[in-house]
């Protein structure tokens, strides 16, 4: 139960000499596009988030965006190289992690394997030097909560995936930890048992309300169960917001295509002009008159004239036309989803660049469509919603919004 | 075809308990020859030692070695030391091994480095150093001239830092956010974990003591401070030697090695079988 505060958060890898020989022989191959300084690889940049009392805040990003690093150095297992790190305003930077009050479920669960379910989780209890009553009673009440009672006895190796994904959790909540750090603790379970985990974590939330910091890849995990979400890219925040507020409003080109499934299509050198009355998209040679909220939201931010950008339309967004109007298309692929279908399609026109060519996918609902007739080859001609389109600049990848 | 995969298997399998068979046969025939020795009398011994059922079955020479000598002095001798020796080097091999698998400071690639480097060093080349030393500090025809010397082992170190490395780094991590220390993490996680190391080197350094001949040869000079190993020569004098005596202390010398070995070796396959991790 306490807020957490990073101001100015920063790690740095300090790069060896040995790894400064090999990159030199390697000459410009750059793997990673993490900036590197005279000091090192960093890592994290800047991290600034203020994590209210209880709040449920999940750093979602690929691979290698910095998100596990943030997490590890609020547990303290990694050093703070700048910045500061405040838990229930105490400054933490040089607190041991076993000081922080912290409680930690790894992506491998990292349950002791010579210990029974038991004695895992009444491990932390036994070091803060609990009496053996006061352990009995915590161990048996959150093996309660999580239903695992039966299986206190058993050893980690004779537990299912599921079961020992419940143990590593109990284990965590067990001592009542001011903060709740999970680093992907999800990913290694199948898809059933992930979505029926990802519940009883909602669930668990409410039971034990605490402050909790999520670290996950999937996008889907962070829409679901965060209060706020962190998108993180190279060591660069991206966005902060709400679920609802980085899916609707999304600062960059990065979130529009990290956030929703299936990504966002993007339109490049695309046309944005403003004329009499409102504002005009030119996308693929055709116009699409822009709904009085997108243009009052442009008028608003300033863009004024006429300007190449780069839009966004979510797939949900593109419509079959009904009218003959609208762009070109021609069906690659259909998936059939049940109340849905995804068109994978390719359309074509002529746009700032000239002559173009780009896939897009369109999730149109089964209820009245042709599904037969939705198959590859078939020309269709596709408008899109204007109200839902985002404008980014292709030089900076902002969002006009 | 099935058959032909079972006569197939069937003599290759004969073949390697064939080989199988005589190697042991080899192995086992000095073992067999010393307790036959063992029971015989001291004049059978003499005139005909190569027979393997003794021709008249005595206790003589156990009673002789039980009786006669100072045995269960030397037993206590020998219990004391290969005791401290294996409990002494199981604790520092295991804990500077982790020290080395898992924790960064300066100079650990170069302290490692002279770490091994001793190891290539025949112990026959420091031993008139040693000796010199022992005997300076007043040591010798003590036990723990035999003690002190042997508390870091080499060999242990290396054996237990690669069995940490296996160890993953979140168990350690989970355990430092649990509330550990670093005493109760080696304690409570790693030993536990490395049980396999710490059974094979139980082994190692208890047969190593156990048997040690040299040292005790070099450093104790008064019979009540002998070892056992040292003490078969105790039934031999210049010109003979009393089989009949010195094989019933080998039998007996070999129990408690053959024991330690039995339980030592269960807890090793017990350790090989143990995972937790996903």
């Amino acid at each position: 139960m306490a807020e957490v505060v990073l101001k100015n958060v920063k790690k740095i890898y300090p790069i060896d000499d040995s790894e400064k020989k090999k990159k030199d022989d390697q000459g410009e191959q750059k793997k990673t596009n993490l900036q590197i300084t005279d000091k090192g690889v960093v890592a994290v940049q800047d991290f600034n988030l203020e994590i209210a009392d209880k709040e449920f805040i999940v750093l979602v990003g690929p691979s290698g965006c910095g998100k596990s690093t943030t997490l590890r150095m609020v547990a303290g297992l990694e050093q703070i190289s700048e910045g500061e790190l405040y838990i229930d305003g105490e400054y933490m930077n040089n607190v041991a992690p076993k000081s922080r009050d912290i409680a930690m479920v790894f992506q491998n669960y990292a349950l002791y394997p010579h210990m029974t379910v038991y004695e895992n989780m009444a491990f932390s209890l036994k070091m803060q030097k609990y009496s053996k009553a006061e352990i009995d009673a915590h161990v048996r009440e959150a093996a309660e909560i999580l239903d695992i009672t039966p299986l206190l006895d058993r050893k980690p190796k004779a537990l299912s995936g599921g079961q020992r994904q419940r143990v590593a959790m109990g284990r965590a909540f067990v001592r009542n930890p001011k903060v709740f750090l999970m680093d992907e603790p999800l990913s290694n379970l199948d898809a059933k048992l992930r979505n029926q985990m990802r519940a009883e974590i909602i669930k668990l939330r409410k039971k034990i309300n605490t402050t909790f910091i999520y670290v996950t890849h999937d996008q889907v995990e962070a829409m679901t169960l965060g209060d706020r979400i962190v998108i993180m890219k190279d060591g660069f925040i991206q966005q902060i917001g709400t679920p609802q507020e980085v899916f609707t409003h999304p600062k960059n080109l990065f979130v529009a295509g990290f956030i929703g499934v299936p990504q966002m299509n993007f339109f490049p050198a695309s046309r944005l002009q403003q004329e009499e009355g409102g504002y005009v998209a030119e996308i693929l040679g055709e116009r699409f008159r822009l709904a009085d909220e997108t243009a009052g939201a442009l008028a608003s931010a300033g863009v004024s004239g006429e300007r190449e950008v780069v839009v966004g339309v979510r797939p949900v967004n593109v419509i079959i036309s009904e009218d003959g109007t609208g762009i070109d298309a021609v069906i690659e692929v259909a998936e059939m989803m049940g109340s849905e279908m995804h068109l994978h399609l390719k359309v074509a026109g002529t746009d700032v660049s000239g002559e173009q060519e780009t896939e897009i996918i369109a999730i149109v609902p089964t209820l009245g469509l042709d599904v037969e007739a939705m198959s590859a080859g078939k020309h269709l001609r596709l408008n899109l919603q204007t109200e839902a389109m985002h404008f980014f600049d292709p030089e900076t990848e902002e969002s006009l919004l | 075809m099935k058959d032909f995969a079972y006569t197939r298997d069937f003599k290759s399998r004969a073949l390697i308990f064939a080989i199988l068979l005589a190697v042991s046969f080899i192995v086992v025939i000095p073992y067999i020859w010393m307790l036959s020795n063992s029971f015989k009398t001291t004049i059978e011994t003499l005139t005909d030692p190569m027979h393997i059922i003794p021709q008249e079955f005595t206790l003589d020479g156990y009673i002789k070695v039980l009786t006669k000598s100072p045995f269960f002095h030397w037993l206590g001798n020998s219990v004391f030391i290969t005791c401290t020796n294996t409990l002494v080097i199981l604790f520092t091999s295991t804990l500077v091994g982790y020290l080395f698998a898992r924790f960064r400071f300066r100079g650990k690639d170069f302290l490692f480095a002279m770490l091994m480097f001793t190891m290539m060093v025949p112990a026959q080349v420091t031993m008139i150093t040693t000796f010199i030393i022992i005997d300076d500090i007043g040591l010798y025809d003590s036990v723990w001239a035999l003690i002190i010397p042997s508390f870091v082992n080499v060999f242990g170190i290396y054996l237990c830092k690669q069995y940490c490395e296996e160890i993953p780094r979140e168990l350690i991590e989970s355990a430092r956010i649990d509330g550990a220390g670093d005493f109760a993490i080696y304690w409570r996680i790693v030993i536990p974990q490395i049980r396999p190391a710490i059974g094979a080197l139980a082994i190692f350094t208890f047969m190593e003591y156990w048997n040690d001949y040299l040292n005790p040869l070099i450093y104790l000079s008064s019979t009540e401070k002998m070892t056992l190993p040292l003490a078969l020569s105790y039934f031999s004098t210049q010109h003979t030697t009393d089989l009949s005596a010195t094989m019933a202390a080998s039998a007996l010398i070999m129990i408690p090695a053959a024991v330690v070995f039995i339980i030592f070796q269960k807890q090793f396959i017990k350790g090989l079988s143990m995972t937790g991790m996903k």
